[in-house]
């Protein structure tokens, strides 16, 4: 189901969920500003960002529960404002699940299909579809504080699809699980979208969680969208150093561009140092810009280089974070910015041959930075 | 844990207690007594309890107590609820600050005042003193403890549940019913439970606003006590304590169950 | 989520606040108004007994003629008399000294309470609250057992030899004291408790980690951070007692009444309304200072913070 699934970047494709620069304020913040995102259908879609940037605000406006100030909210083209809660095609699952505490499980699941009023035998049957779904078939009778978290959570996911949504709204639904529990459900949220094909749309500051489970993700800050694209464009080709900065680890070098080709741009740093990237030069000779290299592109070793190396620097490591799989050296250049190179432990603890205050260079390829300007 | 309870501590709550249920135990104890004079035990016996059921005009006023109570308290539920919800769910109203202190000042008013300015108001209206005067004052005077119960309840209530209703598509007034109402069902009857035995133990008020025919037991018990011990009180007072008692058990027995639920 | 800018309101909701407001405006604030009026009016014997009455078929000449009736008289003799001064004097004296009798026994037990270990909290919680809610007038009427010169007060002290006759306890002050101490404790417990059983044992570990023996962090840390419930616990007592009538009328004497005697007196047995009315003002207007003080030192705090 992932592969070849780019509705995106067809031309002619309709958006599911459309926001048309929408603003919301609150007292005197901006929590969204003249914000614009199309949403497909089929689609996990992530908003990721900092608290605070308006992620969970749009996802409330897709619910109904909050109105834009200006700007359209269209579903399926359909401006949707004045449209309440209980008449939208559209569910969320709570971020602290909001099961009814006085209802069973089973009547939990069924309270939506309740409303809309369905014959008994039909209810009763997809409810137990619903409860095979997530597996909860043996805890159908139980209130919900006999439930441990991750049932709970279960239970929110099958009652807010027991309707078989247009869109599922998700805010942080995996906040509260531990970090083994949290992986496991990523998956099988994955799972279940591709299963039943529903658009998702997950709210989270985990970057990490956004990355594994979306097929595409808005990366937002203070209420407008930083950057939109492939969990791997994001990644791999940030646009600006914020993005860069928040999802995962970034080594920016700061300089001015020295000289450029269509292919290939040289950065001098305030050393003089030059480096090189196998990207175009997107602005003048002698404007400042920046390369982003990730802490994983970075080669280290302690063999002094070749005199004609090309993005080497050397330095002395401050610092190792061994983190089982990988570690994390902290490396002071000579003029004493610090660089973070992550290397995989390929080797077992004692053979490795890199350890504190050695003297080792940094390198990376020129296609390993990413050239930015903002 | 047993270190934070000193022995002062366990002492001061000891004694704290006992002052409060010696005088209770008392009095209960001497409803049995077969002798009139409390000084002298006669021995056991139900003899005041008999005399109590052949009371004419202590068994109507009881009846009358009663009777009130319930309508007094069912009104100030209902109204004491709204009261809530309004405090908690509508923010900053205009007039809300003379609301708050309307409600309130009940709570630490005297009751000569209130009593007082209730039976002007009927005067003036020409309003019959009875029944409906000492209903309509008692619902007044214990509006505001329904308010202050269920507005407790109302506060932390979890209002993604009313969300969590709206977004599987119960309208406003079904997510009310059958979402709402329950879960707060435990603060409303305690809440009705309050108004109902404060009304029932109200005496002041009741004075100043009862009208030939509505005497209410407190009234019939402050004229007879005025006269002296009467060991037939005693015995009236200890049904009205098991009674309450009873009531206050179940009523917080209910309260754990529910905010187990809840939690 | 505080300051969302304000949505128009369903005519639904307004009526949710219509409803409890009506009701008290007319059964809570207009009686005060007629107190207030009557308050300015003349004894009469007439029914009802005061003049003069608002004739609302008569007119604008009728509302002139009431204006006219009105005035302050009532508020002279009360001025005049000293037997009101001595009996507002006195419900004072009894309410601060009752206040004070009441801070000192429900701190002990509040504090108990709030240290007793968690899962019996509750059930001491419903033990201090049963008293509450039986029947206000049984528990005073309790005493009377207890107080009278063949009760049983007399008869334990005397078998313990501590008198050699036995002594008239009611009808004087200290009986009043004693059955006000026992009515109102559990409205100073209660708050006090609510205050105490939030405190952090983390702040009393961290004194005793910088030296401070127990008995000194109780004065220094427990109690500075239990004033709120103090204050609320005071104040929850200090003012219904300033007006209390039942408690003083079973147990006291007859010397000095207090306030709400006094009222209840011109009002049943003088049948002097225009008086009774004009202490139910006065009344009012002692009690609302500590209110506003009570309140002024409430905002000043949430300022400071």
């Amino acid at each position: 189901m992932r592969r070849g699934f780019a509705p995106w970047a067809d031309p002619s494709a309709k958006p599911l969920v459309r926001f048309e620069s929408v603003t919301k304020r609150f007292a005197d913040t901006f929590a969204v500003d003249a914000l614009s995102l199309d949403v497909y259908a089929g689609e996990f879609f992530a908003l990721l960002g900092p608290s605070g940037c308006g992620k969970s605000t749009l996802l409330r406006m897709v619910a109904g529960f909050e109105a834009p100030d200006s700007g359209r909210v269209l579903l399926a083209e359909d401006d949707i404002a004045g449209v309440p809660p209980y008449r939208r095609p559209v569910n969320m699952m709570f971020q602290s699940y909001a099961l009814f505490p006085h209802l069973t499980v089973l009547n939990n699941i069924a309270f939506g299909l309740k409303q809309e009023r369905l014959p008994k035998d039909a209810i009763a049957a997809r409810v137990a579809d619903m409860l095979r779904m997530v597996r909860l078939e043996a805890l159908a009778a139980r209130k919900p504080h006999q439930l441990s978290g991750g049932e709970r959570q279960r239970v929110a996911l099958a009652r807010s699809l027991a309707k078989q949504p247009k869109v599922l709204l998700l805010d942080e639904p995996l906040a509260a699980l531990d970090k083994k529990l949290r992986e496991e459900t990523q998956f099988e949220l994955m799972d279940l979208q591709s299963r039943l094909g529903t658009t998702f749309i997950i709210v989270t500051h985990d970057q990490e969680e956004a990355m594994t489970v979306a097929h595409r993700m808005a990366v937002m800050n203070r209420g407008r969208i930083a950057q939109v694209g492939t969990p791997a464009e994001i990644y791999e080709q940030p646009n600006s150093r914020w993005v860069a900065g928040f999802v995962g680890d970034v080594n920016l070098i700061e300089g001015k561009l020295a000289a450029g080709t269509a292919g290939a741009t040289l950065l001098e740093d305030a050393r003089g140092r030059r480096f090189h990237a196998a990207a175009a030069t997107p602005a003048a000779i002698g404007a400042p810009a920046a390369f982003a290299v990730r802490p994983e592109k970075l080669r280290l070793t302690a063999t002094p280089p070749a005199p004609d190396a090309i993005n080497t620097v050397g330095g002395e490591v401050i610092d190792i974070g061994y983190l089982g799989d990988m570690s994390i050296y902290k490396v002071r250049l000579d003029d004493g910015a610090v660089l973070k190179a992550a290397v995989t432990n390929v080797v077992r603890l004692a053979e490795r041959p890199i350890a504190w205050e050695d003297r080792v260079w940094v390198s990376f390829a020129p296609e390993a930075a990413v050239l930015l300007t903002c | 844990m047993g270190r934070r309870f000193s022995l002062f501590n366990l002492t001061a709550v000891a004694l704290g207690l006992a002052f409060l249920y010696l005088p209770i135990l008392i009095l209960v104890i001497y409803s049995f007594n077969a002798s009139r004079l409390v000084t002298v035990w006669g021995g056991w016996s139900l003899r005041w309890y008999h005399e109590l059921l052949n009371d004419g005009p202590m068994l109507e006023a009881t009846r009358n107590s009663l009777a009130i109570a319930f309508c007094s308290a069912t009104i100030a539920t209902v109204l004491g609820t709204l009261a809530a919800f309004a405090l908690t769910r509508l923010g900053r109203f205009r007039g809300r600050l003379p609301f708050v202190a309307m409600i309130y000042a009940p709570l630490v008013m005297p009751e000569v005042i209130t009593g007082l300015s209730l039976l002007l108001f009927f005067v003036a209206i020409n309003l019959d003193r009875g029944f409906l005067t000492v209903m309509i004052a008692h619902a007044t005077l214990t509006l505001c403890f329904v308010t202050v119960v269920v507005q407790s309840r109302l506060v932390s209530f979890d209002r993604t549940l009313e969300e969590a209703a709206m977004d599987l598509g119960c309208p406003p007034v079904r997510t009310f019913l059958i979402v709402t109402l329950p879960l707060i069902a435990p603060a409303v009857v305690a809440g009705f439970l309050l108004a109902f035995s404060l009304s029932l133990d109200d005496l002041v008020i009741a004075s100043f606003t009862t009208g030939p025919g509505a005497t209410t037991l407190p009234i019939r018990i402050y004229s007879e006590v005025r006269l002296g011990v009467k060991p037939e009180i005693n015995a009236i007072c200890t049904i009205f304590i098991t009674i309450v008692a009873i009531v206050v058990i179940v009523a917080s027995i209910l309260t754990r169950r529910a905010d187990g639920q809840a939690a | 989520m505080n300051d969302r800018p304000a949505r128009r309101r369903s005519s639904g909701e307004w009526l949710i606040a219509a409803l409890p407001y009506l009701w008290l405006i007319a059964f809570f604030f207009v009686p005060f108004l007629i107190v207030l009026k009557i308050s300015l009016s003349q004894a009469a014997f007439a029914q009802p007994p005061y003049t003069p009455v608002l004739d609302l078929t008569a007119g604008l000449a009728g509302l002139r003629d009431f204006l006219h009736g009105l005035s302050l008289s009532t508020y002279a003799l009360l001025a005049s008399d000293d037997l009101y001064l001595l009996s507002y004097l006195k419900s004072l004296q009894i309410a601060l000294v009752s206040t004070a009798i009441l801070a000192l026994l429900g701190l002990p037990l509040a504090y108990g309470m709030a240290r007793a270990p968690r899962r019996i909290q509750p059930v001491l919680l419903m033990l201090v609250i049963l008293p509450f809610w039986t029947s206000f007038l049984i528990r005073v009427y309790s005493w009377i057992n207890i107080l009278q010169r063949d009760g049983l007060l007399n008869d334990a002290l005397l078998a313990l030899g501590i008198i050699s006759e036995p002594t008239t306890w009611l009808a004087s002050d200290t009986a009043v004291y004693i059955g006000i101490v026992y009515s109102y404790l559990p409205f100073m417990v209660l708050p006090l408790y609510a205050t105490l059983q939030k405190l952090d044992d983390t702040l009393l570990e961290a004194a005793a980690d910088l030296g401070c023996p127990r008995w000194k962090a109780f004065f220094l840390v427990t109690l500075p951070l239990a004033l709120p419930g103090l204050a609320a616990g005071a104040l929850l007592c200090f003012i219904p007692i300033v007006g209390e009538f039942v408690i003083p009328d079973l147990l006291g004497g007859s010397r000095t009444a207090m306030i709400g005697q006094t009222l209840w007196t011109e009002f049943f047995a003088n049948r002097d309304w225009p008086v009774a009315s004009a202490i139910a003002v006065v009344l009012l207007l002692v009690i609302v200072a500590p209110i506003a003080f009570f309140e002024s030192l409430q905002a000043r705090e949430i300022e400071r913070r």
